[in-house]
């Protein structure tokens, strides 16, 4: 049996599966825990239930482009442990470069199943679950005491709304800016012609601009048409539209 | 009811999701941690320590340090639920902090109120278990999936997730608050236009890009309350 065969098998299924079912379990309590307290405090159901669509909406594109860094991994890892990893905690953009960067670091000559061995495998499984685990590790220690020194009202005195909502907007504006700005950087400088040839890659930019351009047009009817129910599906809408006019764009250049 | 029932009942609610949070964490932790070393006893061949340590210091430092930034920043967004699931459940930039926000948006609800508290509980909630699904779904159906979405001429739909999902939220965010907007998008343009290099880590250019828009955003608040105050 090839070690990718061993990879592959029910025993391995099994093991990440176990784990993935106990996370989607912890996410049901929560979930469900969450509805019933807002109910008990008051919340609208619709609010809620609009939540939920939109969340789930909302994920299911992003969910896609997961799926596929699976299939990029499992080529040389086989299919469970990607799986996994992008399951819980994991992180598209962190999976392979930590996966590859063990597999160097290890004494491979990089991430491939001609020469995976066991004992590699399961030093990369170590080094892709214990690099990342620290945001679990903070939220146990610091997560109650951090959230109630930022609920304490530095302004109770002045009758001015606290900075935190527009903190919180402000830093997913700057998140958003960050990618948008690398899309402009990679298309201006690039490009193998180097600072500001132009020759880099246009389509991320293209397909931003598209996905705005559509979000335009779903606040136009949610705002001026009182189509509220758009807004719901509003952001999966956009990219669904914008990714398609990726393959056309691409079509059409090629 | 009260706001003081109101609140009284919230309380006691976020108590409990200190606690179920925390239980939930330690056991994904050791279930995550251990697992490398049940697939090494079912492989015959267990982690190389050695190895281990070497790819840590090569790899897991930089992660560290941006674990911290992402907890730091992303936990006052989430909320208790919400962070707990979040950190566990991971993609967070690509998903969760946009899902969350999003729903936040959708319903109206204002950061520290036990209302947002709720509704990022149940965005990341939900977008976790769509997630798991998806992802079973498409292990279960890998086989024949794997010519579709490996399929040549579909590549560029798949490689482009992420910017058709920040272009969307761009447009979202932007149109009001261009005045936070303009000088991080600037300044980030500029620096991805004079080092290309730093493209290869955008997700740590969120940091200063965050940074200059919250001291936008603050000199922006202070000076509108110092007119309202003014006025009074």
């Amino acid at each position: 049996m090839s070690i990718l065969q061993r990879l592959n098998s029910p025993t391995m299924y099994l093991i990440c599966g176990g784990i993935i079912l106990f996370v989607a379990i912890v996410c049901v309590f929560f979930m469900v825990r969450a509805y019933r307290a807002g109910l008990a405090i008051g919340m609208d159901k619709t609010k809620m239930k609009r939540t939920i669509t939109a969340s789930a909406t909302f994920a299911v594109l992003p969910s896609v482009g997961i799926l596929l860094g699976v299939i990029a991994l499992s080529g040389s890892l086989g299919t469970p442990l990607p799986w996994l990893r992008l399951s819980v905690i994991g992180a598209l953009h962190y999976e392979t470069q930590v996966a590859v960067g063990a597999a160097e670091a290890i004494g491979l000559s990089g991430l491939n199943a001609s020469e995976m061995t066991a004992q590699a495998f399961t030093t990369i499984a170590l080094v892709m679950s214990f690099c990342i685990m620290w945001g679990m590790v903070f939220s146990v220690f610091f997560n109650k005491r951090y959230l109630k020194k930022l609920k304490t009202p530095k302004n109770a005195n002045t009758g001015a709304p606290g900075f935190g909502d527009s903190a919180m907007t402000a830093m997913f504006i700057g998140l958003v800016s960050a990618y948008i700005g690398s899309y402009i950087g990679s298309f201006v400088s690039g490009g193998a012609g180097g600072m500001f040839s132009f020759t880099g890659s246009w389509l991320p930019l293209a397909v931003a601009v598209i996905a705005g351009a559509v979000m335009a047009v779903f606040i136009w009817l949610a705002e001026k048409k009182k189509a509220a129910w758009v807004e719901s599906f509003s952001i999966a809408g956009s990219m669904i539209i914008a990714m398609a006019a990726a393959v056309v764009i691409n079509g059409l250049v090629k | 009811m009260t706001e003081t029932e109101k609140n009284e009942l919230f309380e006691k609610y976020n108590d409990r999701t200190h606690v179920y949070g925390r239980i939930a964490c330690i056991v994904t932790l050791i279930l995550l941690i251990g697992a490398p070393f049940v697939m090494g006893l079912y492989l015959g061949a267990m982690p190389s320590m050695p190895a281990f340590g070497k790819a840590f210091l090569a790899v897991g430092i930089v992660w560290f340090v941006s674990c911290i930034a992402e907890y730091l920043v992303y936990t006052p967004m989430l909320g208790a639920g919400g962070s707990y699931l979040a950190f566990m459940t991971g993609n967070l930039i690509n998903m969760k902090i946009p899902c969350a926000v999003n729903a936040r948006d959708i319903v109206g609800a204002k950061t520290g109120t036990p209302e947002n508290e709720i509704i990022s509980t149940l965005s990341i909630a939900t977008a976790s278990l769509v997630t798991v699904v998806v992802l079973a779904l498409g292990v279960a159906l890998l086989i024949p999936l794997q010519p579709i979405l490996q399929d040549p001429a579909l590549q560029p739909a798949f490689e482009n997730v992420v910017p058709a999902l920040f272009g969307a939220m761009a447009y979202k965010y932007f149109r009001n608050n261009m005045k936070i907007a303009v000088i991080p998008l600037t300044v980030m343009s500029l620096l991805f236009i004079f080092v290309p290099s730093l493209t290869s880590s955008t997700s740590f250019m969120i940091l200063p890009s965050g940074a200059i828009a919250i001291g936008i955003a603050y000199l922006m608040y202070r000076k509108r309350y110092k007119v309202v105050a003014n006025e009074d």
